[in-house]
């Protein structure tokens, strides 16, 4: 599947507030996020950093759907969380719409939340048990003043209507629904600002197959009404190509490779990103069988200790007895357009480096700058 | 699967068309959807094939409530006493002060309405009994009030923000904890004065607030993590509206069930006060205050303790029943509705 043809594509947005012009609508430059390792009863000593996003750099455009994967604890959650300013970075920069948004206090965000919003992953912990529908999805209208109850009330049925509930749904709570309908009233919540900016942290992984792909075609109907823009983040490889433009693939709080969504599956170039795709079983049994998938050894190293040098090397099967260890590998765009932080990317996607199988290497970790073991 | 009904009837279980709570499900067939003969405004078949009869969360703990038995037979009972205790001079045969020389010393009996007897001054102790109960009401509702309040407030905010704010209330709420309540209450009462219940009420409330602080501040502690809290943080809210409309709802279960408890200690707390002369002061009555009059004269007249003792022990449990009732209806982990 090519890259869907973008309705809101270089279009101004509804208020037509695009004060960089062509630019990216969201821009993140050398981003970090670290959360502090304390320790100590009395005070508090600071002794380390769980490192959970390091040094992103990512550009979304406006109207596109940029697909953000990984495993679980790469960090991908946490630079949605970041992008939002749900947390606050450690360092680097984050441009909407050309305005650096990195440093910005609470009252300074209120009137930027209305134009990001957020899906989250998990919707029976996404929506406030003690609330009502009505409630839950009328609250950004609310909070921002926009409606008084009456206005909401209404235009929360219009909203329930749009993401394809009863009308009556205002009226109940959140536990009188199935997870697909509960990811519905998080939709509705998201898009009752009218936002620009949507991120959608791994919105179906919590919901049934079958379901998913009713949530998938909502996101894509939305996105196409109302001209969103979306950062898509998922560990479902199937359901990011689907849905997105373009795709990231994270590594420990790196991004090691972005390509658009079919370039990326046809010719991955990072071999975290070739060692995920191996992994995918092909419904057919024949290729099956004969298909030598690469299996990925170990766990995920630990982001508060990271592999010195290129953070996949103490698992890439690729590994070569140079550079790997020695020096970090930049992001790097090839003549394709396609961008990966691999030294030997070029190599490996001619052919000339062959992966091997390997044991699960425990790295003899860098010198341990924790003392006492963390806090619980 | 069949259950037996008190009557002796076999129930058998429910059959497609009605839920386990006695819900109506409409199937989700075609023909359901055919017959279209309905008015307007009403989808018989939403999405999910389902429709339920709306319930939020209070009408499902009240269900609960409602079927303890223990916390329902004692808020009927409590409700009496209260009642008794908030018309007192609508129901009491004499005033708390009015002697009757010419029963003074009675034991309990219906001649003249005297039902607890009377004490040595010819006071009719059924009145003055169901005025003490009046004046612990007063005490027990200021000092739930006004505890309940402190305590979630300090523990809000300190859940809620953490860091060098939680540990400052933090170490103040355990500073009030290490002081030692009586003693205090002692000395406090020196100072401020006695004998008014309003007084003595503020005065077990400035300590009584503890407790629920820390409760408090552990569940903000764990709601704040919570999904939907950073939602309407992602949506704009702001902090206040995040603790109170939020996070608080969430938070109330402890809440409630830490107030009837306040409840009970208060009235415990102002009568030991008022059983070392510390609290009210005469001719009002009070249940500790009856107590300490009669315990001078209790070998022989034993009903001058014994009834606003009962009456105390009474109302205490019955508040702690309905507590345990309360904790139990409230908590949202518990979902067996008891049939």
């Amino acid at each position: 599947m090519g890259p869907r043809p973008h309705s809101g594509y270089g279009v101004m947005s509804t208020d037509g507030a695009t004060a960089n012009g062509g630019g990216p609508l969201v821009e993140l430059q050398n981003l970090k996020v670290y959360f502090p390792i304390k320790s100590g009863v009395v005070l508090d000593r600071h002794v380390g950093d769980i490192r959970a996003v390091d040094d992103v750099s990512l550009q979304i455009k406006r109207g596109e759907t940029v697909g953000l994967v990984g495993e679980s604890g790469c960090g991908k959650s946490t630079v949605g969380r970041t992008i939002v300013r749900l947390y606050k970075p450690t360092a680097g920069r984050i441009l909407f719409e050309g305005r650096d948004i990195s440093q910005l206090g609470e009252n300074e965000l209120r009137p930027l939340r209305r134009r990001m919003q957020m899906v989250f992953q998990d919707p029976y912990a996404s929506l406030n048990p003690r609330h009502s529908v009505g409630r839950i999805v009328g609250e950004p209208l609310r909070t921002h003043g926009l409606a008084n109850r009456r206005e909401a009330a209404g235009r929360v049925r219009d909203l329930l209507k749009i993401v394809g509930l009863p009308g009556d749904a205002a009226g109940r709570y959140p536990h009188e629904f199935s997870g697909g309908q509960r990811q519905r009233i998080g939709l509705a919540r998201a898009i009752a600002l009218n936002p620009d900016f949507v991120v959608a942290d791994e919105p179906v992984s919590a919901l049934d197959v079958s379901i998913q792909a009713q949530i998938i075609n909502l996101l894509e109907q939305l996105q196409d009404e109302f001209d969103l823009t979306y950062l898509f983040i998922a560990h479902d490889l199937a359901v990011v190509r689907h849905i997105s433009d373009r795709i990231a693939v994270m590594y420990l709080g790196w991004i090691v490779e972005v390509s658009s969504a079919a370039e990326l599956y046809e010719k991955p170039l990072h071999p975290y990103t070739i060692s995920l795709l191996s992994a995918v079983p092909i419904p057919d049994p024949i290729v099956e069988r004969q298909r030598q998938p690469i299996l990925l050894a170990g766990d995920l190293p630990s982001p508060a200790n990271p592999p010195a040098a290129c953070r996949f090397h103490t698992r890439c099967p690729f590994v070569q007895p140079t550079r790997c260890r020695e020096e970090i590998p930049a992001l790097r765009k090839l003549s394709s357009g396609h961008e990966v932080a691999c030294h030997w990317a070029e190599e490996i996607n001619e052919g000339r480096i062959t992966p091997r199988e390997r044991e699960a290497v425990l790295e003899a970790p860098r010198p341990e700058p924790v003392e006492a073991p963390p806090p619980v | 699967m069949t259950e037996t009904t008190p009557e002796g009837d076999v129930k058998f279980p429910p059959v497609v068309g009605a839920g386990a709570d006695g819900a109506t499900i409409s199937p989700a067939t075609p023909e359901a959807a055919v017959v279209a003969d309905l008015p307007d405004g009403i989808d018989l078949v939403h999405e999910s094939g389902l429709e339920l009869k709306s319930r939020s969360q209070w009408a499902y703990a009240r269900r609960r409530f409602v079927r303890h038995r223990l916390a329902m037979v004692s808020l009927v009972v409590l409700a009496i006493i209260l009642l008794a205790g908030a018309f007192a001079n609508l129901i009491t045969p004499y005033s708390f002060a009015a002697q009757d020389f010419a029963h003074s010393g009675q034991a309990p009996t219906f001649k003249a309405h005297h039902f607890f007897g009377t004490d040595v001054l010819g006071r009719d102790y059924f009145s003055r009994v169901v005025y003490g109960i009046r004046t612990s009401e007063k005490v027990a509702l200021i000092v739930t009030l006004v505890s309940t309040v402190i305590g979630t407030l300090i523990g809000a905010v300190a859940g809620y923000y953490s860091g060098w704010v939680d540990n400052i209330l933090m170490r103040f709420t355990d500073l009030i904890l290490t002081l030692p309540g009586l003693a205090v209450l002692l000395t406090a009462a020196a100072f401020i004065g006695t004998g008014n219940p309003i007084r003595v009420a503020f005065i077990l409330a400035l300590l009584f607030w503890t407790a629920l602080a820390r409760i408090v501040r552990g569940s903000f502690l764990s709601l704040r993590e919570k999904e939907y809290v950073e939602a309407a943080k992602a949506a704009g809210s702001g902090d206040l509206r995040i603790m109170f409309r939020h996070m608080l709802p969430n938070a109330v279960g402890p809440i409630v069930v830490n107030a009837t408890l306040i409840v009970g200690i208060a009235i415990l707390t102002e009568a030991a006060l008022s059983f070392l002369g510390f609290g009210i002061q005469p001719p009002n009555p009070s249940l500790g205050k009856l107590i300490n009059d009669g315990q001078d004269v209790s070998s022989s007249m034993w009903w001058l303790v014994t009834f606003p003792g009962l009456t105390i022990v009474l109302i205490v449990l019955c508040i702690n029943f309905i507590g345990d009732g309360l904790r139990d209806a409230l908590d949202p982990t518990q979902r067996r509705t008891r049939a």
